[in-house]
């Protein structure tokens, strides 16, 4: 049986003034029903515009250049623009960053749930409601009936996270797609939010994409994730073999960058150099410039995504030398003191 | 080369919307543009004299109402007879003069009420605030027009009156940028350090919050020589026989229907000001990056 | 309700303003140079009619109590006796009142009219050729003096093709009606160049914000994206955009009514000017105050009325 889901080699173009941005450098990713799947990078890996892209809400002026997006087997890339966005839009729900900004200002919320269900599965207006308030409950918001009438800015930033959730299920996707869900929260109101979102999934068997640039926020909620750097996914798999014993030295360094509570380190690794632009193309692996176990071969050739044992993959060309790192960078200059 | 940090939940996720290349030149296409056009605008005021021999009040009712490309007249001549060209250029020295002058004092005045009132607020804020109000219930012209009228006629008048309605903008402005700046690392480290307060204010604030001033008085200009020009044209700014640009539409409006050129003209002047000047505030707004 | 409430309290908060404004107008007489009444009269009044126009204003009072008096007569609706005509400053501007009431309303619709679909047909083609044309062109309109905008208006729309009456303001409401479209278009294309500019900004903000893209997201259609979420928060920034401005509309309205010779408070004051009648200038300055301060609170009311967040504050 197809996936969900699947997207392959996906390619995301920005035009410039002064040239053309490629933002997404074909990038592939499946997820199935009920699935939680995260997509990890730094800001500008490319992360969001891959979410964006496939629900077709890229910002201005950026466009797909290339690369096909399969629901349910169906290829949407090839229908006509109204049908696409009828079957993307029907299939998934999207959360975003900023919940105040993601709100209409001057709309009460408990209408912005139920116009999904009003505009798009066709129900009365009493129906809606009913079905806005049930959706409120369900995401944790206190006194649904009251809140139905609040305008955002009357609710917390909890809250208001909740409401958008209720937003994306509203239309009943399969899939929801989050975009930094929790980033601008508070750390105790992150853990309620994903906790939302992680019984929701069990009890409706929703699936999950989560863009995030925090590793502890994904290995919290996914089961699987993809690694992206500089617009291409550069290590995927189960996300505890990833963290566990990562294939790609960026998703190593990733690691390393983050303190661990458990196991009390005295030493932080950075990332020297910064991403590369996205305007030129180079030769070579994009990440070799930064990488601390690059060799002349890797700035040569541009590494395939490879596949491994124990469904994962990795873009690197030395990735067998994996076991390897972590002793190689004990001695490293670039090791900072913290 | 920066070392970057990656990715602790300290760093924020910045948008994914790439930011374009900032190019940091001296002059940008409307800047130079705006400076260009009103540069040559005050050359052809000031070489009025080396543009045309005609004397811009000199009346010769034989040669009334010359079409443009008459001899001798390139533009033609008024119902007097007087040269419509000499008039325009003449009429430049007057208008573009009193326009930039009259936003000297209003400039001053403003910024440094606002200056003071953004930064030390208390009594003295609330009540320049209450004068604001009070000014700005007002409509420019309409309060402009009555004050030239109880102080009697002469460019005295007229730029007593545009100061006394036109500082309260800039202070409006400036307090603004002040209250906002005040709260700034720069300002509070000025304050730490024990600096006397009209030095944090000269050294340290007023470069800060002059900019918008500055920007504000591109446009500020363009108002003042409306102003002039609407006096003039209602009769009651510079005195006859002075050629003024306002002036000059109203005789040419009862010709409108035989000599068009002669109300579209003057007209056509001070649109071309106002858009140098324009030109010249959004140059400086992408110049400075203002928001 | 937090509506009624804030209608309340910017009802409240116009009361000092309108204060205010009765001072600048007093002391409007105290700037002439010299003694009033002689400036007023001319040099070769008699000493009586000096004395006698002392009295009538009040001249020979203490500062103070003349200002008590002029704002108790005004709180009474009093605004003086014209020097000129037999009868009250108040009589006589609500005389003309109607003209200017409906070049006021008829400039601020067409202002709309005008400026918003342009300001939207820019903002959706961000960046293409109308967006640029609407851009630039009006560079060229914010120096443009509206008196002279009419002329030109007269001389084609009236002149030469003959659509529209020169000037006047005719005796039936159809002639009122005709006679209004020329002056209200002048005094709404002369605040057009900034309305456009400061819209268009708005409308980029609105169009590019998070919440059309949450409902994008949910697939509702693009129609129904535009009218339930875009164009209320347009609504919006619109009515700020407009109320920023409305003080230079009206303010516009006064030369534009002497352009087109509508029987206006406008044209009253210039030839109360002309007249020297200065408890008419002085009248009309303050009806001019209290037009900008009522629309103001127009503004107000149906910006909160389309903006829940601004009634918090």
């Amino acid at each position: 049986m197809s996936p969900l889901l699947e997207v392959e080699d996906l390619h995301v173009e920005i035009p410039l003034p002064h040239g053309t941005l490629h933002a997404v450098r074909g990038v592939s990713l499946t997820a199935d029903a009920g699935e939680a799947v995260g997509l990890v990078g730094e800001s500008g890996s490319g992360k969001s515009l891959t979410l964006r892209a496939l629900l077709g809400l890229l910002p201005q002026p950026a466009r797909i250049s290339s690369g096909r997006i399969v629901l349910d087997g169906v290829d949407v890339t090839a229908l006509p623009a109204r049908e696409r966005r009828r079957r993307l839009t029907g299939a998934m729900g999207m959360v975003f960053q900023d919940s105040l900004t993601a709100l209409n200002p001057v709309m009460r919320v408990g209408a912005q749930i139920a116009e999904a269900p009003r505009r798009k599965l066709g129900m009365s207006a009493a129906q809606a409601k009913a079905r806005a308030v049930e959706l409120m409950e369900r995401v944790g918001i206190p006194d649904p009936e009251r809140r139905y009438r609040a305008y955002p800015h009357e609710l917390s930033g909890g809250m208001r996270q909740r409401i958008c959730i209720a937003i994306a299920l509203s239309g009943r996707p399969r899939l929801i797609l989050a975009d930094e869900p929790t980033t601008a929260l508070d750390v105790t109101i992150q853990a309620q939010v994903l906790g939302v979102v992680e019984s929701l999934r069990r009890a409706e068997g929703v699936g999950l994409i989560l863009v995030s640039h925090d590793l502890a926020v994904v290995s919290e909620t996914c089961r699987r994730i993809y690694v992206m750097y500089a617009g291409r996914v550069v290590e995927s798999g189960p996300i505890l073999d990833v963290l566990s014993a990562p294939r790609h030295p960026y998703s190593f360094a990733l690691l390393r960058s983050v303190p661990d509570p458990d196991a009390p380190v005295h030493r932080l690794l950075t990332i020297p150099g910064q991403p590369p632009d996205l305007m030129e193309t180079a030769a070579g692996c994009s990440f070799a410039p930064r990488c601390l176990f690059a060799a002349d071969a890797c700035r040569e050739q541009d590494p395939p995504l490879v596949a491994l044992p124990g469904d994962r993959a990795t873009a690197c060309l030395r990735h067998e030398e994996a076991d390897r790192w972590s002793d190689l960078v004990a001695g490293l200059a670039t090791v900072e003191e913290v | 080369m920066k070392a970057l940090t990656l990715p602790g939940r300290s760093v924020p996720a910045a948008g994914t919307t790439p930011r374009p290349r900032r190019r940091s030149r001296r002059f940008n296409g409307p800047l130079l543009a705006g400076l260009i056009l009103f540069g040559l605008l005050v050359l052809a005021a000031i070489c009025a004299p080396l543009i045309t021999k005609a004397d811009p009040t000199a009346q010769d009712l034989t040669q009334a109402l010359l079409p443009p490309g008459s001899r001798g007249h390139l533009l033609g001549t008024d119902r007097f007879g007087r040269d419509t060209l000499a008039r325009l250029l003449y009429g430049a020295r007057i208008d573009l003069r009193v326009g930039v002058l009259a936003v000297v004092s209003p400039f001053l005045i403003g910024t440094v009420l606002g200056l003071v009132s953004g930064w030390f607020g208390g009594w003295f804020d609330t009540l320049v605030m209450r004068i604001v109000d009070m000014v700005v219930a007002f409509p420019f012209f309409v309060l402009v027009i009555a004050l030239v009228f109880a102080l009697g006629p002469g460019t005295g008048s007229i730029y007593l009156a545009i100061t006394l309605v036109g500082w309260v903008a800039y202070a409006r402005i400036v307090r603004g940028e002040v209250l906002v700046a005040k709260n700034q690392e720069y300002a509070l480290a000025a304050r730490a350090s024990g600096l006397p307060t009209w030095r944090i204010l000269l050294r340290h604030l007023l470069p800060n919050v002059v900019l918008q001033a500055i920007v504000f008085s591109m446009s500020d200009i363009v108002l003042s020589i409306l102003a002039i020009v609407t006096l003039g044209y209602l009769g009651l700014g510079v005195p006859p026989p002075t050629p003024d640009w306002g002036s000059m539409i109203q005789d040419g409006q009862q010709f409108m229907l035989t000599h068009w050129y002669l109300a579209a003209l003057p007209g056509f002047a001070v649109v071309i000001t106002g858009l140098a000047l324009a030109l010249i505030g959004d140059g400086l707004v992408e110049r400075m990056n203002l928001r | 309700m937090g509506f009624v409430l804030y209608i309340g309290r910017r009802l409240l908060a116009a009361v000092p303003v309108l204060f205010g404004t009765t001072l600048i107008v007093f002391f409007m007489i105290h700037l002439v140079p010299g003694d009033p009444a002689v400036t007023l009269l001319g040099t070769h009044a008699t000493p009586q009619a000096v004395a006698a126009l002392h009295a009538q204003m009040g001249l020979d009072q203490p500062v103070w109590r003349q200002y008590l008096d002029f704002l108790g007569r005004l709180l009474h609706g009093d605004l003086g006796h014209s020097f000129f005509y037999q009868s009250s400053v108040t009589s006589l501007i609500l005389g003309r009142i109607s003209a200017t009431l409906w070049l006021i309303l008829a400039g601020a619709i067409f202002a709309v009219l005008v400026s918003v679909p342009l300001a939207v047909w820019a903002a959706s083609r961000r960046g293409g050729l109308a967006d640029h044309v609407i851009r630039t062109v009006p560079l060229l309109g914010l120096g443009m003096p509206a008196f002279w905008l009419g002329i030109m208006l007269i001389l084609l729309f009236a002149l030469k093709l003959g659509l529209f009456p020169v000037s006047g303001y005719g005796t039936t409401f159809a002639q009122h009606v005709q006679g209004i479209i020329l002056p209200g278009l002048t005094v709404a294309l002369a605040l057009t160049p900034i309305l456009v500019r400061s819209l268009r900004t708005s409308m980029i903000n609105v169009l590019g914000s998070d919440y059309i893209t949450t409902a994008r997201a949910k697939g509702i259609g693009a129609g129904r994206t535009i009218a339930g979420h875009a164009l209320r928060n347009a609504a919006v920034s619109s009515v700020t955009v407009l109320g920023v401005n409305i003080a230079y509309l009206v303010g516009s309205t006064l030369v534009v009514e002497r352009v087109f010779s509508l029987p206006g408070v406008g044209t009253q004051m210039i030839d109360a000017i002309f007249n020297r009648d200065f408890p008419v200038v002085q009248g009309v300055t303050m009806f001019f105050a209290v037009m900008v301060v009522a629309v103001n609170l127009l503004t107000d009311v149906a910006h909160a009325g389309l903006d829940p967040r601004v009634r918090l504050s």
